[in-house]
């Protein structure tokens, strides 16, 4: 053997951990379940954070944005319809917390329920009520109030403020999120819970090699250590991988637009691009709970 | 093997002098049962320090466990068990890992990592205790020389013959320069001419002034070592400990 070799080994061994790494023999197909399974856990966690951020911008959209708005929808016999929205108009201009009032234009009209009965059908045919759209001033108008002046002095009006459509809506976007957080923490759970089985199983298999190492008189920290090192370094790197694949997945649907409604912008936005990034230290953090837990456990039962 | 005038830097002049005229080791009125009636009782026990003492008995008389009581893997089930002025019983887990770093022990099986080349193993000791290797690379590369394994320290321990093993085992159990080394039949599985070179280190070792205490049955061994050394034999006999006269 060459000094050299035998130099080169020693200062291999010194370096860092890594030496007490070494005394644990390696684990090939145990090592690849555990990067699999944190590389798949991240994987789930990036579209569950996903989900989350998005029903949570949902969310506050839905319930600004309807929140602003209300509709006035005007049935009234053909002849009256532009008295009684003009005179509606007036009331709403009148009306303090209201921003503005506009009534929709007849092709407005009509551009809106094209989806439902086609371009090509005559509205004008049609007793299509008129609508007003109308926007909330901060702070609002009173809606009781408002009907109550509509009823006496615009029979054919119909306040629509929204408050139906919009809390279900909300409620639903909010569930939306729940369930992404509570996913968040479920695939946490099995993490630490996966973690736990393979330091055990990792502990048990070396049962042998932790004897060696008390008879020589290392510590329990110094053999804890070794395994601890070992699952935290594979569920961090298992984990890059798993979210570096998530977010090419996140990155790779369809982008926020029109024609798509709520489905599409599902992914990030802005600064939402970096807090995948935690979601490989938050693994790393829980292998290295659980490994700890597992090993103290372990070495205690040990004589 | 040259065993000449060979000086081990990593071994001389280390024994501590704190404990001189106390003994290193010692166990007063022990008993050990393992659930089935009493292996040992009533046994008492001193080993001073650069003593060297034959341990024989016949099989199942209870050597290993007297062995083992000695560096704390197992604790007695009466009596007292002293090491360097500290009672084992109160010591907990992290002392008792700083204890067998001052206590070699050669096993009867050796008990090494098979994954990691001979050196590897004989430093282990000084791995788990956070040494600097490189500063200790020429007393690791004395030492493979002293035990005749320079030539096998790439090897792998599944690849060592028995005398090899028990040699490296030796290596091992004295890296940290400890004060006591127990052996337990370190002359086993390995031929005469091989347990003689054995018994050689564990001479010189004394002569370094440690504190010896080897289990054997082997009476030609512990005869051929009372030619070179002043060792005193222990023979455990009716779960008591008797010292063996010259009749040996």
């Amino acid at each position: 053997m060459s000094a050299d070799g035998f130099g080169g080994r020693l200062r291999a061994l010194i370096i860092g951990d890594a030496q007490a790494d070494r005394v644990v023999p390696p684990s090939g197909f145990t090592a690849q379940l555990t990067l699999f399974a944190a590389g798949a856990m991240a994987f789930l966690a990036v579209f569950a954070l996903a989900l989350s951020l998005a029903s949570g911008r949902l969310a506050d959209r839905w319930a600004d944005e309807l929140a602003r708005a209300a509709t006035l929808r005007i049935n009234a016999p053909a002849e009256q319809r532009a008295a009684q929205t003009e005179a509606a108009l007036t009331i709403l201009r009148q009306t303090p917390g209201v921003a503005s009032a506009r009534a929709f234009t007849a092709e407005e009209q009509a551009a809106l329920l094209a989806p439902w009965f086609g371009a090509t059908v005559p509205l004008d045919a049609l007793p299509v009520p008129q609508l007003i759209e109308v926007i909330e001033d901060d702070p609002g108008y009173d809606a009781t109030g408002l009907r109550l002046r509509l009823q006496a002095e615009v029979p054919g009006a119909v306040l629509d403020d929204h408050t139906r459509w919009r809390e279900p809506l909300v409620d639903a976007a909010h569930s939306l999120r729940l369930l992404a957080v509570v996913s968040i923490l479920l695939i946490t759970g099995a993490m630490g819970a996966m973690i736990t089985l393979a330091a055990n199983a990792a502990l048990a298999a070396n049962a042998q090699v932790i004897e060696v190492l008390r008879l020589v008189g290392a510590q329990d920290s110094y053999i804890a250590q070794a395994f601890i090192r070992r699952f935290t370094l594979r569920a961090l790197s298992g984990a890059l991988v798993g979210m570096v694949f998530g977010m090419l997945g996140v990155w790779l649907m369809p982008a926020a637009s029109e024609e798509g409604g709520f489905l599409t912008g599902l992914g990030f936005q802005g600064f939402g691009w970096l807090l995948p990034l935690a979601i490989p230290l938050l693994g790393a953090l829980v292998a290295y709970v659980a490994t700890r837990r597992a090993a103290k456990k372990r070495l205690g039962d040990l004589t | 093997m040259d065993l000449g005038p060979l000086k081990l830097s990593v071994l001389w002049g280390k024994t501590s002098r704190q404990n001189q005229g106390a003994a290193v080791i010692e166990l007063d009125n022990v008993g050990y049962n393992y659930g089935g009636g009493e292996l040992l009782s009533n046994l008492s026990i001193k080993l001073a320090p650069g003593s060297f003492h034959f341990l024989t008995g016949p099989s199942g008389a209870g050597k290993t466990t007297l062995l083992k009581l000695c560096y704390g893997a197992l604790t007695p089930t009466s009596g007292r068990v002293r090491a360097f002025n500290m009672d084992v019983k109160g010591l907990d887990r992290d002392q008792m890992a700083l204890l067998r770093r001052r206590v070699g022990v050669v096993h009867q099986d050796c008990r090494f990592l098979d994954h990691l080349p001979v050196i590897e193993n004989i430093a282990l000791p000084l791995i788990v205790s956070g040494r600097d290797l490189s500063q200790e690379e020429a007393n690791l590369r004395e030492l493979l020389n002293w035990v005749g394994l320079a030539e096998r320290a790439d090897a792998l321990p599944p690849e060592l013959s028995g005398g090899e093993r028990q040699r490296a085992a030796l290596a091992r159990s004295v890296i940290l320069s400890p004060d006591v080394i127990i052996a337990d039949e370190p002359t086993g599985n390995v031929d005469w001419e091989m347990s003689q070179r054995l018994l050689q280190l564990l001479v010189e070792l004394n002569r370094m002034g440690k504190t010896i205490l080897v289990a054997t049955h082997d009476l030609s061994l512990i005869r051929a070592a009372k030619n070179q050394v002043q060792a005193r034999v222990l023979r455990i006999w009716d779960r008591q400990l008797h010292l063996a006269g010259a009749d040996l």
